[in-house]
């Protein structure tokens, strides 16, 4: 068989009616903080190491929310753990505190 | 004795008629419906502190004493007279005032109109208002028993060019937050989604509102405008939003949707104010004010005044404060036309 070039993508939709969330209930229960997000951006916009290697706290909260666990844990892998995005909250997440939850709970 | 004719029965209405009485003035009020209080009396619970909207207005009834009402009437006509204006009810009570207040209110915008969101097509669309009425009555066949899945959409008939109301009405947000805490309440076990595009939370209170439907109630919040609604063959809702925070499609089935219906202005209050010349209106449909900073409770007409949500959406306490402005607006006009 010859390759033409074709193939099937997978759908890029979030299908909220097959999530498995539990894990999420889990990080829940350890981080009840996780919920306060209002996804405003400013942990993403003072990450240190954002300026390199996309890392967003913002959307890794929301890729768990919509059970895209591993690309959560991509979003977070370069993370120091300098705690900037901590001191900019203005929820006052504990944004570093929940990213070595996030990585305890699904890695 | 002066005459002053407030139409509209609802709590600007009364409050505005309230405040005249006490000042000494022959208030004669007008209400279209059988009964006094307007939205407020098909409501249940008030933001931001879930006050009861029955007892409020109990307290709005008790303190309108005194003042002349009429119920289940119409203005059949109005013309000016010289400085007053000649009010005419279909009850065949004719008033010559010399002061009309329009405390008209707003209609709920009509969910059915964005049909693509299935109001009165699908089974189990709602409206904020019929969310209400079932807190109160607990009597709504399109409620299942106990939903797993349900959404709420924000800006049914807002923001939205071609519903014709390209204004946010400014309560819905509040609204529906409230209202997912409180089914969040009935049902704990739902997953509960509200479809925004932006959450205005404005008022003192409405942030915190917003934050413990987060994380008390754990609503799922999805910025986003639902696109299209459609119903599987169980009756369940299919609906498909994108979530552009993440900027991808996405689908969730549920088992109610709420669609949070906007304000615009009165179309009765728009007859009546039509015969005087006073329907002259902003392209938003509302009320045109003398001014837009300070003097809102003034019509361009000399004699007539605003109260409410005639000119504009406005919270509870927004048209309250109105209402008493209104009131001094009148006082202090019908005082300088004495001294003319």
């Amino acid at each position: 068989m010859g390759k033409f070039g074709f193939a099937l993508s997978p759908s890029s939709r979030i299908n909220l009616d097959t999530l498995d969330n539990v894990k999420f209930a889990h990080l829940i229960e350890i981080e009840p903080d996780v919920l306060k997000c209002m996804a405003c951006g400013s942990c993403t916009a003072s990450c240190t190491a954002g300026k390199f290697v996309k890392t967003s706290m913002r959307s890794a909260i929301l890729a768990l929310q919509n059970g895209r666990n591993e690309e959560a844990i991509s979003l977070l892998k370069s993370c120091l753990l300098c705690g900037k995005c901590t001191m900019v909250c203005p929820r006052a997440i504990n944004t570093r505190h929940l990213i070595i939850s996030i990585l305890k709970v699904y890695q | 004795m002066k005459n002053i004719v407030v139409i509209g029965g609802g709590p600007s209405g009364m409050e505005a008629s309230a405040q005249l009485h006490k000042m000494g003035y022959n208030v004669i009020l007008v209400e279209k419906s059988p009964a006094l209080g307007g939205h407020l009396a098909k409501w249940d619970r008030l933001f931001p502190q879930g006050v009861h909207a029955g007892n409020i207005l109990e307290g709005m009834i008790s303190n309108i004493n005194g003042v002349k009402y009429f119920l289940n009437a119409n203005v059949q006509s109005i013309n000016a007279l010289g400085k007053s204006y000649n009010v005419i009810l279909d009850n065949g009570i004719t008033v010559l005032a010399d002061a009309v207040l329009f405390a008209t209110g707003f209609d709920l915008f009509k969910a059915e109109k964005k049909e693509e969101y299935g109001y009165g097509i699908y089974e189990h669309v709602i409206t904020n208002a019929d969310l209400e009425n079932w807190f109160r009555t607990k009597n709504d066949q399109r409620i299942v028993e106990n939903p797993k899945r349900i959404g709420f959409v924000h800006c049914v008939g807002s923001r939205d060019e071609k519903a014709g109301n390209r204004y946010c009405s400014k309560v819905c947000c509040a609204t529906a937050v409230k209202q997912a805490c409180e089914i969040k309440q009935e049902f704990p076990g739902a997953e509960v989604f509200c479809f925004y595009m932006d959450l205005r939370m404005f008022g003192r209170g409405y942030e915190d509102l917003y934050l413990s439907a987060q994380k008390e109630y754990g609503v799922r919040f999805i910025r986003g405008r639902v696109s299209e609604v459609a119903e599987n063959i169980n009756k369940e809702l299919v609906v498909k939003a994108e979530d552009t925070l993440s900027g991808k499609p996405l689908k969730v089935t549920i088992d109610l949707l709420v669609l949070m219906s906007g304000m615009q202005n009165c179309s009765a209050g728009v007859k009546v104010a039509g015969q005087i010349g006073v329907a002259g209106m902003e392209n938003d449909g509302f009320f045109e004010t003398k001014d837009s900073i300070y003097s809102l409770q003034q019509a361009l007409k000399p004699g007539v005044f605003f109260a409410g949500a005639c000119t504009g959406p406005k919270t509870l306490p927004d048209s309250l404060h109105e209402a008493r402005a209104a009131a001094l607006a009148i006082h202090t006009y019908l005082q300088a036309r004495d001294h003319q």
